[in-house]
């Protein structure tokens, strides 16, 4: 996918006022946030889950080497092949071998993030072999050229128009406005593209280092026949999905599903487990996992080690203010709201995903439902410390920050700053007590009026009540 | 070549060279344990109440449920269903269960096949190794008299379980299948909640997207 995360205000400021958007993002807002507070209410137990989850993947991230080995081994044992790939180049390279070792014309694709974050698609139609996606969010998207703006929701930004519209076009179909008939329409269309592929390329959710085996958690059932039918699987996956044993699989599948969806569990769980075994009638003869890395060797043992216990359930960019006012096309690349703008400027560059970690107020909503405790405001604060030691960040916020920082280290000099800033504003406020307009503030007063602060300030208040 | 280096960041990272016989050791230990994290008390409950929260969950799951005394009620009950259904066509899988099933009585109205799905296929037959009480979620392998395809691409989908079979979280599940294959897993473990569905559209829930239309549990009473 193309990198537009530096245009990040720009789109904002577009995404704000594209009335068919908001609607599309108000679907998500009264959605999966409800569902999965009734979840969690269901399960006494999901805040010791979170805690354990959280336990369990530092312990798995302190022996990960040894976690990936363990995997790597049992995936052979059983008859698999495991390739290592450090960057998306290596990744895209290594599945097109493969395709060509079968002389692939078509691939069926489960959803898989880690696919768009390697740009296989391009990758693979620019070399002769077309990919298909079978999820019907993908689907919707492959048609119209679309990429997805959810992890787990692809086209949570198209509205029912959109998909109806486009399937017209492309199916050659009467014009229907009803989902059912719609969806129908897609499982029709794929079903002999299904039988057809010559290889099938799903993600994983986890890999079990116990027994080799990979597995992908969906609700339609696209994954499973993606897997199923081709003569080769392939799994494209990255390096910190490993998990020990199925018992702690169980536990993050506990959390994934009411996390992400507010589901008690997720209709197909499947576990891969090598190719098809003597006697079995039908399943892949070859079985391939692509151990994807793209920076996240380099997060072990750095302040962004905490993001590598993401288990990418969405429930941060779900319940993210600015996440549902701008949708995840505005953040231009492939991984959206609080857990894109940590992990996005380690996979493309601070340089150019510096605006990503600055869109948030920080209100801690993301980490509050975070089911492995990820500290995503603090990760957040690290890149933007990055993008000031980098010199990154415009004059005007360097200067006001080193301005800021002038007076916070002269805590005299700051109160009579603040004091006399503080009066200033009263009297621009005038009886009212509301300012329309600060000179080179427009910020804070363009759309609405800014009002005067009132009462003492806190450090003569503080001083009051130690008096008392 | 790169997984020198993948794993050489790990261990730089981790401010280690590669690690040592002990702490290999002790990541070996911690698999071969299996020990279990939290199971939620809502799964650790006495057989009786198993199945009855297995019915509930399965049900909330949009599965049917038909509860029968003796599996030989099997073929009747799908000649029902799929009558009913207008189908007359039924593939199974061919485990010693369902191929000790008399389908006479029905072979007017329904004609049997033993084989692999294929596209087309509107409706398959086949036993599952565990139903997980939990969430009402069922568990079935891939194996020479179980393909799995039988699980997903047709139109609806009959799966025999036994009351027997029934356990309370998953981990139980996975114990009663490490015992019966020696812990080398089949190539597909499917748990299945409930039939197909999404709602990528407007997040409006349709079901039966790519999977099966319709899951039918047909729980025997044994």
């Amino acid at each position: 996918m193309e990198i537009h995360s530096p245009e990040f205000k720009e789109k904002s400021r577009i995404a704000l006022h594209d009335v068919n958007l908001q609607k599309a993002l108000s679907n998500l807002k009264a959605g999966f946030p409800v569902k999965r507070s009734i979840a969690v209410a269901r399960m006494p137990e999901f805040e010791q889950l979170r805690d354990e989850g959280t336990a369990l993947k530092n312990h798995i991230l302190e022996n990960l080497d040894i976690y990936l080995e363990q995997f790597e081994a049992n995936v052979i044992k059983n008859g698999g092949h495991v390739h290592w790939c450090r960057t998306p180049e290596d990744a895209c390279k290594k599945i097109l071998d493969i395709c060509k070792e079968v002389d692939a014309k078509t691939v069926t694709k489960g959803k898989s993030m880690v696919s768009e974050e390697i740009n296989l698609n391009d990758y693979l139609e620019k070399n002769g072999v077309e990919p298909i996606e079978t999820d019907l969010g993908e689907y919707i998207l492959q048609l119209r050229g679309d990429h997805p703006s959810h992890i787990i929701a692809p086209a949570i930004h198209l509205n029912l128009e959109d998909v109806s519209e486009i399937f017209h076009e492309k199916h050659k179909r009467p014009k229907s406005s009803d989902p059912a008939v719609l969806m129908q329409e897609a499982r029709e269309m794929l079903r002999e593209k299904f039988a057809g592929a010559d290889v099938g390329i799903t993600g994983a959710n986890f890999l079990v280092a116990e027994t080799g085996s990979t597995i992908i958690v969906t609700n339609e059932g696209n994954g499973d026949l993606t897997q199923t039918l081709p003569k080769t699987h392939i799994v494209v996956t990255s390096i910190e999905k490993v998990v020990p044993t199925l018992e702690d699989m169980t536990l993050f599948l506990r959390l994934l599903a009411r996390s992400a969806t507010g589901q008690e569990f997720t209709v197909y769980n499947t576990l891969s487990t090598g190719p098809r075994r003597t006697g079995d009638q039908d399943g892949p003869e070859n079985f391939h996992v692509v151990l994807v890395d793209n920076g996240r060797s380099e997060m072990v043992g750095t302040e962004f080690q905490d993001m590598l216990r993401c288990i990418r359930c969405s429930a941060c960019m779900n319940h993210c203010p600015v996440y549902g006012a701008v949708g995840g096309h505005s953040y231009g690349w492939v991984y959206p709201g609080p857990m894109g703008s940590v992990l996005t400027p380690q996979m493309i560059g601070i340089e150019q995903a510096a605006l990503l970690p600055n869109a948030s107020t920080f209100c801690g909503k993301c980490e509050s439902v975070c089911p492995v405790r990820i500290p995503l405001p603090k990760l957040m604060r690290h890149w933007r410390e990055d993008e000031f030691s980098k010199h990154l960040s415009p004059k005007a916020v360097r200067w006001g920050i080193g301005g800021w920082a002038f007076f916070a280290k002269r805590p005299a000099l700051y109160r009579l700053l603040s004091t006399s800033s503080n009066l200033f504003l009263r009297l621009m406020a005038g009886k009212k007590g509301r300012i329309k307009k600060i000179p080179m503030a427009g910020g804070w007063t363009d759309w609405r009026d800014m009002p005067a602060p009132s009462g003492k300030t806190f450090m003569s208040q503080y001083k009051s009540r130690k008096q008392s | 070549m790169s997984k020198a280096e993948i794993l050489g960041n790990i261990r730089h990272g981790l401010k280690r060279g590669e690690a040592t016989q002990e702490q290999k050791q002790a990541v070996l230990n911690r698999i071969n344990k299996h020990a279990r994290n939290i199971v939620p008390q809502r799964a650790q409950l006495p057989h009786e109440e198993q199945v009855a929260l297995f019915i509930a969950m399965a049900t909330e799951a949009a599965a049917e449920i038909y509860q029968m005394d003796s599996i030989n009620e099997v073929p009747q009950i799908c000649a029902n269903w799929l009558k009913a259904h207008n189908i007359s066509s039924l593939i199974t899988a061919s485990d010693a269960s369902i191929l000790a099933l008399d389908w006479s009585s029905v072979s007017d109205e329904l004609s049997c096949e033993q084989r692999v799905a294929q596209v087309g296929d509107a409706a398959s037959l086949t036993s599952s190794f565990a139903g997980i009480a939990e969430t009402g979620t069922l568990m079935l392998h891939s194996g020479a008299t179980s393909p799995t395809t039988l699980n997903f691409l047709p139109d609806n989908h009959f799966v025999i379980l036994k009351r027997s079979d029934i356990v309370g979280p998953y981990e139980d599940a996975w114990q009663k299948l490490r015992d019966k294959t020696q812990g080398d897993l089949p190539r597909t473990v499917n748990m299945i909640t409930g039939p197909s569905r999404s709602a990528d559209i407007e997040q409006k829930l349709q079901m039966g997207a790519h999977g099966p239309k319709d899951l039918i549990i047909l729980l025997i009473n044994d």
